[in-house]
């Protein structure tokens, strides 16, 4: 049935040793060791010195960045090389396409507990339906709306009067960053947030289509605006943020709708500055490196992959956190 | 980088910097049968305290942080990353492939594990305990209600979808990109099929954990209410959350198993298997089943009527699906030149005891008759007959089939047997009483029992002892073929194999298919 020969075959490339895995496990390990550590206030060393926990955390996220880094570093000096075959290109194509799946899935946790909440439990706790019931009782006096501006603890009278025991005391904000709580549509951050990021995908293919035509100003020029497009989203939103938190009272503590809303966003925003920071490094690659041709630009295409990703995910936040 | 010829580095070095698939998949089936020895430590504890009715060793708190940790481990350390090893060790093999698409990621895949579990019980030793709510952690039992610990819990989970997440993005780009030319998806062995399918699924609901135990870790330190009633959240929003994750993560840890077993029944029957198509759709619809029936886990949590009758008809669906599975490894024994060595015998009991699990599960999606069954012992012994009788019996096949391929010498047959008979005595001792003592009303995870379960207790008590035992036996027979197994040398090891595996020299050189074997067009799957 088979033998082992072969025709014109270009090897695949497997590296034989690497210190890579070994040491982006020791960064990972420790930055997540000292984050569950700060978050427990405990502290490690000598008594008297409350920084360790912050020391540990720093120290392996810095290392694991550092390892990142390197590791980046080593596959593109490969690429650079020849030492990667079509094959191995395609892996890596693989590789991405089913990265940005698994966050697909993880925006989509998010997103099904907020279509959960507003359409299925929060009319429960209003006592509506058969899941209604028992809550009408629990939570007498309280209403549904989305946002949810009165939360079901302020309804019955605050955290000392409700009949249940919680982890918290959960205050509503004053005003939601909903389109209907605008004060006038051009002051509506969210607006212009959309029109940013829109603009940066169309931006990040005409860097696209510069590359593939071989112009090389071209290309760096758009990609430079695409970069800033998303440096400008991440101003915008740290203004919407600080609006929430200081003029509206809109917090994490503010019920389930500050909950989602920052869930939402402030993932969002994370993955912006992860695309941000993938696109500059694209553009550092090019400006700097003089690396990309019209057929091997992988590492930009990927990170483009991942920028368009970004501004899907925008358009359902803005229709279903900021719209509807 | 340069030459490919040599092999295997000296000394610990060789495991901690390797990206050989054959070496990685080694090391994650050390791993996970390490982790089975804790998670089984765990288990004997549970059954010590559950051997008479009253509190006898333990504290009730302690005996939470057992169920708790045992069925983290066995299903996170030890279930998950041996079919992983197992994927690492044949996947190119099978395929005819040089290694895994992804080598240093998949070197990082493994060495996230060890720190992470090793940090997950220190938990253990901090204050206030392990975690303790069970392996579901239902909000608010592990928020509200939780030990600092728990932080430490949610971080591990994260790194440790990490690592599933990279070991499947690994997978599935190695079945899809480095088969051997003429390898088309349908002449793929079913193990490949079943861990390509595998892999989708983890990518699919990993993340989903990740953002579950993330709102956790949000409702614990800052202030959110997700899970909180109080602010306009639901606890009931973390079963679905966490079910939307933990259904498919069930067939996550059979779907291999069967793979396995379609590859061994066809072996020692000397027969193709039988309705591979079939095997391949029937794989593929449990997968998208596992989609849409999470809800009956959680049948009697007041959800409306409509979900329960849908939740329900579309568990039933299952049973369609596994039917054909089951069916088709009857049929390729049917009228088979049958041999029982140990792992075709292992593969026999997976049949049996995983069909009984089934009809058990079959039992449990009728929703009006959950109420009843519902967090009882019937649950526990359902699981298990799945978990242990499918799963793990279907590694111990595999274990014992591709052993004498992967060192080169042969396990000692009659210890195998004796290995295979005391397991499945001890297996059906456990939890076959389980059954009964559930219908008849008693609860799971709870230290103390009435007196009238008395006696099925002591039984599965001392099955599980008898169980656990075995284990050392498996244990021993396996160091034992590796030190000092008869060779062999045969390509072939077993007279009724098919595959690409069984094509390379045994042991299988630590590089296989660095140039891509000849499949011939007109040869069925293997």
């Amino acid at each position: 049935m088979t033998s082992q020969t072969s025709t014109e075959y270009e090897a695949y490339y497997v590296p034989e040793k690497s210190k890579l895995a070994v040491c982006a496990t020791i960064g990972l390990v420790l930055s997540i060791f000292g984050a569950a550590s700060i978050m427990n206030d405990l502290t490690f060393g000598e008594p008297g010195k409350d920084t360790s926990s912050w020391t540990i955390f720093l120290l392996g996220l810095f290392f694991f960045i550092a390892t990142l880094f390197n590791w980046f570093r080593i596959t593109i000096k490969e690429n650079i090389a020849g030492m990667n075959s079509a094959q191995l290109k395609k892996s890596y194509v693989l590789g991405m396409f089913w990265f940005i799946f698994s966050e697909v899935m993880f925006f989509a946790a998010f997103f099904g507990a907020l279509f959960y909440v507003r359409v299925l439990a929060g009319p429960w706790l209003a006592g509506e339906g058969e899941g209604g019931r028992m809550n009408g009782l629990l939570w007498e006096g309280f209403s549904f709306s989305w946002p949810l501006m009165q939360t079901p603890q302020e309804a019955v009278g605050g955290a000392g009067a409700q009949l249940i025991a919680n982890n918290g005391t959960f205050t509503s904000a004053e005003t939601s960053l909903s389109f209907g709580d605008a004060h006038a549509w051009w002051t509506w951050l969210p607006l212009w947030n959309t029109i940013v990021l829109l603009s940066s995908s169309f931006t990040c293919h005409l860097a696209h289509v510069g590359i593939l035509n071989g112009n090389r100003g071209k290309f760096n020029f758009w990609l430079t605006v695409t970069v800033l497009l998303g440096i400008t989203f991440l101003c915008l939103q740290y203004m919407e943020y600080h609006e929430a938190y200081v003029e509206y009272g809109l917090t994490l503590n503010a019920g389930i709708y500050g909950s989602t809303f920052f869930m939402l966003t402030g993932f969002h925003g994370f993955h912006v500055f992860m695309g941000m920071t993938m696109l500059l490094i694209q553009l550092l690659r090019s400006v700097v490196g003089k690396q990309f041709t019209a057929d091997d630009h992988f590492g930009f295409e990927a990170s483009s992959w991942y920028w368009h990703f970004v501004d899907v995910v925008w358009v359902f936040l803005f229709l279903f956190v900021y719209i509807l | 980088m340069g030459d490919h010829h040599h092999g295997p580095a000296k000394g610990l070095s060789r495991w901690l910097f390797t990206t050989n698939h054959k070496d990685i998949g080694t090391m994650y089936l050390w791993f996970s049968f390490a982790m089975f020895i804790l998670g089984g430590f765990f288990a004997m504890i549970i059954r010590a305290e559950l051997f008479q009715p009253g509190m006898q060793l333990v504290e009730p708190a302690f005996f939470n942080q057992m169920t708790t940790l045992h069925g983290l481990i066995m299903v996170f350390g030890a279930i998950m990353p041996s079919f992983v090893g197992l994927a690492n060790w044949m996947i190119p093999m099978m395929i005819g492939a040089p290694d895994m698409a992804l080598p240093r990621m998949n070197n990082w895949s493994f060495w996230i594990l060890p720190p992470t579990f090793l940090l997950l019980a220190s938990t253990l030793f901090m204050d206030g305990g392990a975690p303790a709510a069970g392996w579901t952690f239902y909000a608010p039992l592990s928020t509200t209600y939780a030990a600092p610990s728990v932080t430490f819990f949610i971080f591990s989970i994260h790194v440790l979808g990490l690592s599933s997440i990279m070991g499947s993005i690994n997978i599935i780009a190695t079945v899809m990109n480095m088969r051997a030319p003429g390898m088309t998806y349908m002449k793929m062995p079913l193990f490949v099929w079943t861990w390509l399918i595998t892999a989708f699924l983890l990518v699919a609901v990993m993340p989903v954990l990740a953002g579950a135990v993330t709102m956790m870790l949000m409702d614990v330190h800052f202030g959110t209410s997700f899970f909180s009633a109080a602010g306009g959240g639901d606890p009931v929003l973390f079963q679905h959350v966490f079910w939307f994750f933990g259904h498919p993560e069930v067939y996550i840890i059979i779907l291999p198993a069967f793979g396995v077993v379609s590859q061994i029944i066809p072996a020692f029957s000397r027969k193709p298997l039988f309705g591979y198509d079939s095997m391949v759709y029937a794989t593929a619809s449990i997968a998208f089943l596992s989609f849409i029936v999470w809800a009956h886990h959680m049948y009697t949590v007041g959800m409306p009527v409509a979900g329960e009758l849908f939740f329900m008809y579309a568990t039933m669906l299952i049973a369609v699906p596994t039917g054909v599975k089951v069916f088709n490894w009857i049929t390729t024994m049917w009228r088979g030149a049958l041999s029982f060595e140990t792992p075709m015998l292992f593969c026999i009991g997976f049949l049996v005891l995983f069909t009984i699990g089934g009809f058990t599960g079959l039992m449990l999606s009728i929703a009006p008759a959950d109420f009843q069954y519902h967090d009882s012992y019937f649950v526990v012994a359902h699981f298990h007959y799945v978990m242990v009788a499918g799963a793990v019996f279907s590694m111990t096949a595999a274990i014992y089939y591709w052993l004498p391929k992967w060192c080169g010498r042969m396990y000692n047959e009659t210890m195998g047997k004796t290995h295979f008979w005391i397991s499945f005595i001890g297996f059906n001792l456990t939890f076959f009483p389980q059954h009964f003592v559930g219908l008849a009303g008693m609860p799971r995870r709870i230290p103390d029992y009435a007196l009238q379960f008395a006696d099925f207790n002591m039984m599965s008590s001392i099955g599980a002892f008898i169980y656990g035992a075995s284990q050392i036996l498996f244990l021993y027979n396996v160091i034992a073929t590796i030190v000092a197994g008869k060779p062999v040398s045969d390509e072939k090891v077993w007279d009724g194999a098919e595959g690409l595996e069984w094509t390379v020299p045994t042991p299988a050189p630590y590089h296989t298919f660095e140039k891509p074997p000849k499949i011939d067009p007109a040869h069925a799957h293997s």
